[in-house]
């Protein structure tokens, strides 16, 4: 959403997502997208190449792409287990809304992350 | 596509997301062409991590979450490119941060950013970048009244070629 306000005003945006399908429904107007756990748009720490490789991407889009909606997706495997991976980036408490939904208090929608 | 948008997720959270759809008002294709080569631009991050600088910026309000699991703080800091040895504060009820406080270039890529800049594929790094806190929906409406429009004079006062927004 904050993409398509910035892009709106005239500057050109690229969103860097783990959630690349979430951010063609929402109309991004260019997307990267990462197959890596949340919380590491730009991949592990420490690991210099391939944020690297991330972030050239995504300048690469930014300048290069023509067509409203690109989508590039990145072929990199993250280089955990998913199972370790997909424990390692949730807080170590549910966040209010989990917490409240697991509670079955609420019929409520989850926010979207943007 | 290769990329599963779900991989990471619980999946009891994945009809939450797989029906997404945009707002009434926000259907339309909008487009800025990107004018420079990446070699002449100037370029500003925007990350969602809830960063603020430690102790000289307020965080942002997780206790207010706390009280109304629906809200999310809409503020934003702005953050200088130059951060040096300062330290950020990660202010993110959804995820782990510890990567991030580790390392800030996993969200916020400003010394891959130097590297760039230093080999010449990009002109500059923005003076400063941006970061809100990315839950939000009850917020939206002084996101879109209050926190874009403030962000965008930011980016323009410091003639922004283009910015690469990452959501956490």
């Amino acid at each position: 959403m904050l993409a398509r306000w910035i892009e709106a005003a005239g500057i050109p945006t690229v969103v860097v997502t783990m959630m690349p399908a979430t951010a063609a429904q929402l109309l991004a107007p260019r997307i990267v997208g990462v197959e890596f756990p949340f919380g590491h748009p730009f991949g592990m720490p420490h690991d210099r190449r391939m944020q690297r490789l991330v972030l050239e991407t995504a300048l690469t889009v930014l300048a290069g792409a023509q067509d409203f909606g690109t989508r590039i997706d990145l072929d990199l495997e993250w280089p955990q287990p998913r199972g370790e991976a997909y424990k390692a980036w949730q807080p170590a408490e549910p966040s209010p809304i989990v917490a409240q939904l697991l509670a079955g208090r609420t019929g409520r929608t989850e926010p979207v992350e943007t | 596509m290769l990329v599963d948008s779900y991989r990471f997720l619980p999946r009891s959270f994945v009809p939450l997301y797989e029906h997404a759809s945009p707002l009434e008002e926000e259907k339309d294709p909008v487009w800025a062409s990107f004018g420079p080569r990446l070699a002449d631009a100037s370029i500003a991050l925007v990350s969602s991590a809830g960063m603020s600088l430690e102790g000289e910026q307020q965080p942002f309000d997780l206790d207010g979450e706390r009280r109304n699991p629906m809200w999310g703080d809409p503020t934003h800091r702005v953050l200088p490119h130059a951060l040096g040895d300062r330290r950020l504060v990660v202010s993110h009820l959804h995820v782990n941060p510890s990567d991030i406080l580790a390392d800030r270039n996993v969200a916020l890529p400003v010394d891959v950013l130097d590297e760039l800049v230093a080999d010449r594929r990009v002109a500059s790094a923005a003076p400063s970048h941006v970061s809100v806190m990315g839950y939000q929906e009850a917020g939206l409406e002084v996101w879109r009244t209050q926190t874009a429009p403030a962000i965008v004079e930011l980016l323009r006062s410091q003639e922004t070629n283009g910015v690469v927004l990452a959501p956490v």
